[in-house]
């Protein structure tokens, strides 16, 4: 949270409606997106209750388990959900186009990719559960499960896993991304509850933000998003009609225990599930940032990738917990990928811009004075240096020498070579050199070199590639890290595992 | 000073030498044993430096080459500095990003060679590099049977992961007291794991290795009598460690008088100054009040108390400097732990005058294994409503407090201990992972504790 | 009884005080700075009915299904005489236990006062503590003691402390799961400080015959193990909880003296008719709640029954947007307040001219920013 978020979320308080925290869309929106809710059983674990799912707003299925506790039935829910779920995906993985990847070489890349919305972090936590407890599972044996589950399991531990990456949308969760669009008036904390961050938003006809909020407390009328249930609704409701069902004598009564219990669980979900498209089509109003296809490059990437691993690497399940190289290469993957993300979305987007002028490492102004013409004639050859001073009243906190990419002309290198204050009140003098982006020559191409009068923008954060960390292989994991791993080869524990 | 006093002194200090000394003997002795790392822990000003130079010198003796690895450029800087003027004859190579220009220091050595190529460095018994510069070298292109790792405690996990593969051995050297490495990534996802990316190197050495002897510096030299007990019970509760000069051996004077031409503006500065000089801890304790980070009447005390140290003409007097040196601006460091914070105060002072041109302000962060004769910080808890895990870090208090030979003035508004009365104790709990110490309320506790004997009110 | 228990006693009213226990010791420390809460934990006064009474009813229950799984699971690591957890911490935590007894302490004959039931636990394991075997014993249904806010809390948990080379280990079972090695680190830091809790009252009990020493700053977290029913155990080093509830706990009977300051006539007697209808207006109780200072903040949503009573009261604070907006808007306690400076409309006085100038800054550029689209 920043001075500039905590003032929108005042001023949607005093004016009693969300304001905004971004003018673009920070995401990719799929045109066939799939929502799943799921509903999980309290004290459990991960024991699955129910789930809504579907990639349709018109027509969401309703998946329920009658005994949660029941193995059998927890293992034919996954497969159920299995069949919803991997179909989509794989359909995902037929049209593919060639991609330059460096060197002159191309490969393929799928140009469609899933994207599956969850209300909250909480129901992506779940998903990743669901997905280790099932990804190991064998279609043999003892304990033999239908042969779509251990793929489930996959593809939701892969999910789970890209929704770490930041500026990743192939799973999304929605109050996060709203949060991030939105500044509702009331706290984070109180913003965790979709319905309640709907209401700021866009309120249900008739009733002011402050009061939707207020009814959105209201498990009677919104039901919680989940995973986890209401628990007034677990022991008044929930916990009767699943006796009802375990008592059932005879096939009419047990059909009628299983509508009881769908339909009490539908209602559950009916609500969630109408937020959930409501705030997917909030969010493809918006037009998209500059570098939101970029990304959607990448996560169609790592979709390609993971497909054909399934298909034709050796299709292993993603391991327990990461090696220590693993784990030092993905921290490594994170924090480049988290530095772009932030600096691609001030580029995109002045309202995210403005954070970094708060903080002086961004600054925004006008060009007082312009030396288009100024050769560089320091080195062996001559170089065309334009320089430029831009005058601006942003508390910036940049040095002489700093590298700075303009908005506006974002292929033109930029650096300060003076920052001179003003006196209190007056602005900031900055004089800037530039290079490259003027054509080749000694004399700059017509309107490459910003003129006297023109609003500027000009950012220090990096957006240009990083280059990759070099890591050593894992059967070369240093002593210090406890050596090279004995290889986790899939054991039979790992089929066996209690789930009860 | 009277006889007894002159002779306790002189005892006092002739054990903490023969103390550093054993301590750093019995290092050197553990790198001819059969160990396959060692770690030193050092509390500040205990002669880390030193002591990485003598190892790297007697490893490079016993058969190099040795790789010295440092975390900061400035920090490679010294090391090579330092190994040069050791010996001059020794080939000392500095391992450098592409465009680097050797400082002064460096360049002065003809002993010293600088390239970007490590293969031009072959001939060196000593490599000095920062780590991320070793991370870069390709497997098989540098391969020695000892390391020397300075400030082991603030790189990260994941960076001696990268250049572990390079070395055989390694010597670890570094203050568990100062600021932990970090990352911007907020995710449990390797927390418990024995190699977790985000610890600090020795904590994922240790956690593999957990035979490797820990050794301990145990005598502070630039920390005096007076500033060792609060340090080392607020950052180092289990260790503890010993001041080097005995107690009167430190002292500030004052050229000028306290009554200067406005009392009434510079009465509780002088005060302070007065209570610096007399005991080496200040608290300048403003009205309570909530503000912003850059609060303006704390940015002013600092710089304020910085001009009037610089115009009473601040003498100091110590074993290094019996017949006393002046404090001036270039003796004097503001430690803050925002770079906002630093910037407002050094606009103000540039607009008090170049006398004042040569103080360092800066973050923790960046102050970090450096030294100075008075510090004044700016307590990053002052004119704070609540308190939050960055604020309390005992890492970065360390640090700010532990940068002095004489003084340390600590700038504050009032409301302190009352704050961390009111801080809601939620922090996540990991299985697997131990608990650290010192845990950052409970040293910001010890620390407020020590200076509430030392208030000036202002 | 002293001065300040006779008043929260009277605060009160005519019905016994809520009994502690570990969960609610251990929630002192949640919110330290409340002295609202910490007044009415200390007097014993029924949260819950009192939130409701006042017309804020609490939003928290718990699910049968939590319940019973946790008693379920707990049952099962205690059959057969701890059978289940006497293997775990022989293989899993590789402690030498080779023979084992188990001691229970709860009286078959029941009904025993809690005082007696407290002594005769602190005689039973006074009496372990000095018998020098180094065996492991086993003890269940221990009745602790802990004196919380100046009156002695009586604690009966579920709790066994497990007697290893002279020392005392509680052993806490939790029925969240610990998946591949990690835990829900919330749910883990609860389980630490409740265990911490039972840690100082062990220390007390053992006070006469050399206390702390004897019980271990370790204790034994034993939860399910992956997804399914087989437990698990782990080592929870609980040395910084300890002294966090210490000092919060030392603070309460400071805090509780506080309540001499307040008049005479505050009440919250709940004392309801034959209906079971509070006999006094909830805006009397409003009233009275008001009159003890709070310390609101959004967390107070997930763990203090009064929390929607505060959240009203603080609606148009900042604290109230977020712990860190406060801080953000810079330490102006009022949304009015930051918005006037920020727009302009309002002079900043000497304390908020910083706040003003940042927060004019940072309208400007929002101002800026959203109009640079339009």
């Amino acid at each position: 949270m920043s001075t500039l978020t905590a003032l929108a979320r005042a001023q949607a308080r005093a004016g009693g409606e969300a304001q905004p925290l971004a003018l673009v869309r920070h995401l990719h929106i799929a045109e066939r997106p799939l929502v799943f809710i799921p509903l999980a059983l309290a004290g459990e674990a991960n024991a699955p209750l129910a789930a809504m799912i579907g990639d349709e707003a018109d027509s969401p299925r309703l998946l329920v388990v009658n005994q949660p506790r029941n193995r059998d039935e927890r293992f034919a829910f996954a497969a159920e959900l299995a069949r919803v779920v991997v179909p989509y995906l794989e359909g995902f993985a037929t049209q593919a186009e060639d991609v330059a990847s460096g060197g002159g070489e191309t490969r393929p890349r799928f140009r469609y990719a899933p994207q599956v919305f969850m209300p909250s972090r909480a129901s992506i936590g779940f998903a990743r559960l669901l997905g280790r407890s099932t990804r190991f599972r064998r279609t043999d044996g003892e304990y033999a499960v239908d042969a779509a589950v251990p793929v489930l399991g996959r593809w939701l531990s892969f999910l789970a896993e890209r929704a770490e990456h930041p500026g990743s949308c192939l799973l999304v969760a929605a109050t996060e991304v709203l949060s991030l669009h939105w500044a509702s008036g009331q706290s984070g904390l109180e913003d965790l509850n979709l319905a309640a961050l709907m209401a700021w938003i866009e309120p249900p006809g008739g009733l002011t933000c402050l009061q939707a909020a207020a009814a959105a407390e209201d498990p009677l009328q919104w039901p919680p998003a989940g995973p986890a249930t209401d628990p007034g609704f677990d022991n008044e409701v929930l916990a009767p009609l699943i006796d009802a069902y375990g008592r059932a004598d005879g096939a009419a009564a047990l059909q009628r225990a299983e509508a009881a219990l769908a339909r009490a669980l539908s209602a559950q979900l009916l609500p969630t599930w109408g937020l959930m498209w409501r705030s997917i089509a909030l969010l493809r109003a918006l037009p998209a940032g500059g570098h939101v296809g970029k990304r959607w490059d990448e996560d169609r990437a790592a979709f390609t990738s993971y497909v054909s691993y399934l298909r034709d690497g050796d299709g292993l399940p993603q391991p327990r917990r990461d090696g220590a190289v693993a784990a030092a290469r993905r921290l490594s993957w994170l924090e480049r990928a988290q530095a772009s993300y932030a600096a691609q979305r001030a580029f995109d987007d002045p309202l995210a811009m403005a954070e970094f002028r708060m903080s002086g490492e961004a600054f925004a102004g006008r060009v007082v004075a312009a030396e288009p013409d100024r050769l560089d004639t320091s080195g062996r050859r001559r170089t065309l240096r334009p320089r430029i001073t831009v005058e601006t009243t942003d508390p910036l906190t940049v040095e002489t020498g700093t590298e700075l990419r303009a908005v506006t002309r974002l292929t033109q290198r930029a650096t300060i070579v003076s920052v001179e204050p003003g006196g209190p009140g007056e602005p900031i003098r900055v004089v800037i050199e530039l290079a490259g982006g003027m054509g080749r020559s000694l004399v700059a191409e017509p309107g490459t070199v910003p003129e006297t009068g023109e609003w500027l923008c000009y950012c220090s954060l990096p957006l240009g590639y990083q280059p990759v960390t070099d890591f050593p292989a894992t059967n070369e994991t240093p002593w210090t890290h406890g050596g090279p791993p004995v290889p986790a080869l899939p054991a039979d524990e790992d089929a066996v595992e209690d789930w009860s | 000073m009277s006889t007894s006093t002159g002779v306790t002194a002189a005892t006092a200090t002739a054990t903490a030498a023969e103390l550093a000394a054993r301590a750093a003997d019995e290092v050197i002795a553990d790198l001819a044993a059969r160990h396959r790392a060692v770690v030193v822990d050092s509390p500040p000003g205990a002669g880390k430096s030193t002591l990485v130079v003598r190892a790297a010198r007697a490893l490079a003796a016993a058969g190099g080459p040795v790789m010295v690895v440092a975390q900061t450029n400035e920090q490679v800087d010294d090391l090579t500095d330092r190994l040069a003027r050791g010996d001059p004859a020794l080939p000392v190579g500095r391992l450098s990003a592409q465009g680097y220009v050797p400082s002064a220091r460096v360049a002065r050595h003809l002993a010293v060679t600088v390239s970007a190529s490590v293969a031009e460095l072959a001939d060196c018994a000593v490599v000095v590099a920062t780590a991320a510069k070793w991370a870069t070298l390709r497997a098989g292109t540098w391969s020695c049977a000892w390391a020397v790792v300075d400030e082991a405690y603030q790189m990260r996990s994941d960076m001696l992961l990268r250049i572990a593969g390079h070395f055989e051995r390694a010597l670890f050297v570094g203050d568990p007291g100062q600021l932990d490495p970090f990352s911007t990534i907020d995710i449990d996802r390797w927390a418990g794991l024995t190699w977790d990316p985000m610890q600090s190197a020795v904590e994922v050495l240790l956690r593999h290795n957990p035979e490797t002897p820990v050794r301990r510096l145990p005598v502070s030299w630039r920390l005096s009598a007076t500033a060792v007990p609060l340090v080392a019970e607020a950052f180092y509760p289990f260790q503890g460690f010993l001041a080097g000069t005995a107690p009167g051996e430190r002292r500030l004077e004052f050229a000028t008088r306290a009554l200067g031409s406005r009392p009434r503006v510079t009465g509780a500065l002088d005060e302070a100054l007065g209570l610096a000089a007399d005991s080496g801890w200040v608290l300048y304790e403003l009205p309570p009040r909530h503000t912003v980070r850059t609060d303006t009447e704390a940015v002013w005390a600092c710089a304020s108390l910085a001009e009037r140290l610089v115009q009473r003409g601040c003498m100091g007097y110590s074993e290094q400097t019996p017949a006393g040196a002046p404090v001036g601006a270039g003796r004097i460091a503001i430690g803050t732990a925002h770079r906002d914070q630093s910037k407002a105060i050094r606009a103000v002072l540039s607009g008090l005058g170049p006398a004042l041109a040569g103080v360092t302000v800066d973050t923790a962060n960046r102050l970090q294994g450096r030294e100075f004769d008075v510090v004044i910080v700016l307590h990053p808890l002052s004119g704070r409503h609540d308190a939050s895990a960055f604020h309390l870090e005992a890492g970065r208090l360390c640090v700010l407090t532990s940068r002095h030979r004489h003084a340390c003035i600590v700038v504050a508004r009032a409301g302190i201990p009352e704050l961390l009365d009111a801080y809601p104790s939620t922090e996540p709990v990991h299985l697997n992972v131990p608990a650290k110490f010192p845990d950052g309320w409970e040293a910001n506790q010890a620390v407020m504790a020590h200076l509430s004997e030392y208030k000036v009110r202002a | 009884m002293s001065h300040t228990e006779a008043r929260l006693d009277q605060m009160r009213g005519a019905v016994p005080p809520r009994p502690h226990n570990a969960r609610t010791i251990a929630a002192l420390t949640s919110n330290p700075g409340c002295v609202r809460r910490a007044i009415l934990d200390a007097a014993g006064v029924d949260k819950p009915k009192l939130a409701a009474a006042a017309g804020f009813p609490a939003p928290f229950g718990q699910s049968r299904f939590a319940i019973t799984r946790g008693n379920a699971f707990e049952a099962q690591v205690k059959a057969n005489g701890c059978a289940e957890l006497l293997r775990l911490l022989r293989e899993q935590l590789g402690l030498p236990v080779p023979e084992v007894s188990y001691d229970d302490l709860e009286e078959v004959a029941a009904s025993r006062s809690l005082q007696l039931r407290h002594s005769r636990t602190r005689q039973l394991l006074t009496r372990a503590a000095g018998s020098g075997t180094d065996a492991g014993t086993l003890f269940d249904h221990p009745l602790l003691a802990l004196e919380v806010g100046g009156r002695l809390a009586y604690l009966e948990p579920d709790l066994i402390a497990f007697r290893l080379r002279g020392q005392f280990h509680v052993v806490e079972i939790k029925s969240f799961a610990a998946i591949d090695g990690q835990a829900d680190s919330g749910k883990v830091a609860a389980a630490a400080i409740q265990s911490a809790v039972y840690v100082l009252a062990l220390r007390q009990l053992l006070a006469d015959v050399g206390g702390a020493g004897l019980v271990a700053d370790e204790v034994f977290l034993i939860c399910p193990e992956n997804f399914s029913n087989q437990p698990m155990a782990a080592r929870l080093d609980v040395r910084k909880e300890l002294t966090v509830l210490r000092r919060q706990l030392s603070r309460l009977d400071f805090i509780a003296e506080l309540v001499e300051a307040f008049p005479p006539g505050i009440s919250f007697d709940l004392e309801a008719d034959d209906a079971g209808v509070p006999r006094r207006p909830a805006a009397e109780l409003a009233d009275a709640l008001a009159m003890l200072p709070a310390r609101y903040m959004p967390e107070c949503l997930a763990s203090c029954e009064v929390c929607r009573f505060c959240r009203n009261e603080a609606q148009a604070t900042t604290a109230a947007l977020g712990r860190t907006v406060r801080e953000d808007l810079g330490g102006v306690e009022y949304v009015d307040t930051a918005l006037g400076l920020a727009s302009g409309d309002l002079e900043p006085d000497l304390d908020t001219e910083d706040a003003a100038a940042i927060l004019q800054t940072a309208a400007r550029m929002r101002a800026e920013s959203l109009g640079a689209a339009g």
